[in-house]
């Protein structure tokens, strides 16, 4: 056990793995010699090599492209983006490749693969540095979408993403990256994609959230519980493929439904968890579902970005309303 | 090494033998034994009776999109000749020559044309990608075949084809540079034939030559008469060698003309003149090999004859069981997304199936 942040979590996974899997490679802009922009592959390549970590030239397509074909030849590459901003000229190599290689092949090749990417707002950046773009991976059938948002299961969830036999899209909290410590075990172990973890159990709504929102939430809960109000939180931990008996059954319970994500509102995940509410736990709704979530607006420079990020506050007076709907 | 003595900055394009099959460069006559000449013309002709009956049996309604290859058979022959069983070919979409040299079934070829996934999985022995509709992405998947290969020690190279509009592409630098900084032993060929669709070469690009823009990933580039097989052997042969060697990635331009459309739903009549067409016509590949075969008595008018009618023969008995190969399994459609189905796919699937049955009553 080794106290750690998300961040030295992301390092030290990679590290287990690459010692343990000789086909696994590592790369990106600025990974291999200086470590990450946020340092999250530090001491990599002077562990395991230039041939296991290193730089590649700065340009997106190329990174995921090159894993695509790696991976077919039987390497498990493990590819940085360094924002998931820069992520868009690589769109065609996930979406149009990636993502379908192994329909295309009809199984013949497969993509073990993982493109880990830091997501989300809240850390006063320059434009493109802020985004939130899960729901759209999450919408190509072939990907996997994963977001941590402790250290314990960032270890879980990367080693499940680059141990799963296709294509893993990995967005990192950066916001959280440095926030707090865990306890994580030095042994092996795996949190299975698709599955969703209960946090907190409760009687009067259900709340599920992921990633950076976690913790927000759960501040908004604590307050929430001082005045009487039961919530079951639930952390989604993948986005896709969703784990819907999860949140139809926790909804079956409470009557009640909120969803959070820092992400826009309108064809959201949000908007993905509500559908499955109505069609899952119908009858047992006793308020209409809700979304908590940015506006539909492209995320604001740091000077305007509070109107923005979801505050603890918002979310206590959102669920306030579905409660005493 | 020949691409010094074959600069496409000087302007030189390589080329050994004539239209009229006389080798006019004995000196760089490549060293195939007469078996294998023969072989790759027979592929040839094969490629040329697949292609041409595929255009036919579209203009009668019983085949969907094809894109057909006539006039460039010897670019895709030429170059994959080359290369190994052991080494990975990554195609565009207009190469058949080249996947029935890597052994991918005519069956496979057609049924793929024909609107079905099964199409694209090809034998295990046969290392080859499936096409790749989204132009120019695939020299991305070829660096990272050849990077693979390297990272591995093994000395397979990875053989990728583009298109002389794919070279306008953003991947198609991406995918050239990143094979260049890690000395990847990959080959890129051009098939240079004039058009893009409808838009023509000097439109794509300001530079004389297309093999020119090797010079500035820091790479060997060379132009070579695409319809003179030979010329394509040499090159193709010269840049295998060089990768196999770890001396990283080769781009040879492969100056040929697609003689057919762009696919069935093209009319070139539209962007081109039939003179050209006539021209381009002469120069002919696959006739090219022919005269050279019957001038060195390889080959007759009569054993083409016969050849020409076997493999008529054989496209149509092929075509004939594509067409009754029947639908895609319903299951096939919803289970390869994943290793292991999703619950929400299997969900799907039982809703739809559940559905169907309820029609049926």
């Amino acid at each position: 056990m080794a106290l750690m942040n998300i961040l030295n979590t992301v390092n030290h996974t990679l590290d287990h793995e690459m010692e343990r899997d000789n086909t696994l490679v590592v790369y990106g802009e600025d990974v291999g010699y200086e470590g990450g922009v946020f340092r999250a592959t530090v001491g990599l390549q002077k562990k395991y090599g230039k041939d296991r970590c290193f730089d590649s030239p700065l340009a997106e397509a190329g990174i995921v492209g090159s894993a695509i074909g790696m991976a077919i030849n039987g390497l498990k590459p493990v590819v940085e983006i360094q924002f998931s901003g820069f992520i868009l000229p690589a769109m065609n190599q996930i979406i149009a490749h990636a993502a379908r290689m192994r329909n295309r092949s009809r199984g013949r090749f497969s993509l073990p693969m993982v493109i880990r990417a830091p997501y989300g707002g809240g850390i006063r950046a320059l434009e493109h540095h802020s985004e939130s773009l899960e729901a759209i991976f999450a919408h190509i059938p072939g990907l996997k979408v994963v977001i941590p948002s402790t250290p314990y299961d960032t270890k879980g969830l990367l080693l499940a993403a680059i141990r799963d036999p296709d294509p893993v899209i990995f967005l990192e909290p950066k916001r959280i990256y440095r926030a707090f410590k865990q306890e994580v075990p030095e042994e092996d172990y795996i949190i299975p994609i698709g599955k969703a973890k209960v946090i907190k159990e409760g009687r009067d709504i259900t709340v599920v959230t992921y990633g950076a929102m976690v913790p927000q939430v759960q501040e908004a809960v604590k307050q929430l519980e001082k005045e009487g109000i039961s919530v079951e939180l639930i952390d989604l931990r993948t986005i896709s493929p969703l784990d819907k008996e999860t949140i139809i059954k926790s909804v079956q319970k409470t009557g009640r439904f909120a969803a959070v994500h820092e992400a826009v509102k309108s064809f959201s995940v949000a908007a993905e968890l509500i559908s499955t509410v109505n069609e899952g736990a119908f009858l047992y709704l006793e308020a209409p579902p809700t979304r908590i979530t940015g506006f539909d607006i492209t995320i604001p420079l740091p000077r305007g970005e509070h109107h923005f990020l979801i505050s603890p506050e918002k979310i206590i007076k959102k669920i306030k309303e579905v409660v005493e709907f | 090494m020949l691409i010094e003595k074959y600069s496409p900055l000087e302007g030189k394009m390589l080329s050994i033998m004539d239209i009229e099959g006389n080798i006019v460069k004995k000196d760089l006559m490549p060293q195939i034994k007469d078996e294998k000449i023969l072989e790759l013309y027979k592929m040839m002709l094969l490629t040329k009776i697949a292609d041409t009956k595929a255009l036919q049996y579209q203009r009668q309604g019983r085949m969907l999109t094809y894109a057909p290859n006539r006039g460039q058979e010897a670019a895709q022959l030429g170059a994959i000749a080359a290369t190994e069983e052991r080494d990975w070919l990554v195609p565009a979409f207009r190469e058949l020559g080249a996947w029935f040299y890597k052994g991918v079934p005519l069956e496979q070829v057609y049924l793929y044309w024909y609107g079905s996934e099964m199409g694209s999985k090809f034998p295990e022995n046969v290392k080859m990608l499936p096409v790749s509709v989204p132009i120019s992405s695939q020299i991305n998947h070829g660096a990272g075949l050849a990077m693979a290969s390297k990272y591995k020690g093994e000395d397979h190279v990875t053989m990728a084809f583009v298109g002389d509009g794919g070279t306008s592409h953003g991947e198609f630098h991406e995918g050239m540079n990143f094979a260049a900084v890690f000395d990847a032993p990959l080959i890129v060929i051009i098939q240079n034939n004039q058009y893009a669709i409808s838009v023509p070469r000097h439109v794509q690009t300001k530079t004389k030559t297309l093999a020119e823009k090797a010079v500035a990933y820091g790479i060997p580039g060379i132009q070579v008469d695409g319809n003179d097989i030979f010329a394509m052997y040499l090159a193709a042969k010269d840049a295998v060698e060089r990768a196999r060697k770890g001396e990283g990635p080769t781009l040879i331009e492969a100056v040929t003309y697609r003689l057919g459309p762009h696919t069935t739903s093209d009319d070139p009549s539209i962007y081109r003149e039939d003179s050209e067409v006539e021209e381009w016509s002469k120069k002919d590949p696959v006739e090219r090999l022919k005269k050279y075969l019957i001038n060195n008595e390889l080959w007759s008018e009569e054993r083409d004859q016969k050849q020409i009618e076997e493999y008529e023969e054989l496209v149509n008995a092929t075509f004939k069981r594509v067409e009754n190969s029947g639908e895609t399994p319903l299951e096939d459609i919803f289970k390869y997304h994943y290793e292991t189905m999703t619950p929400i796919l299997e969900e799907q699937l039982k809703e739809y199936k559940s559905n169907l049955e309820g029609s049926e009553k």
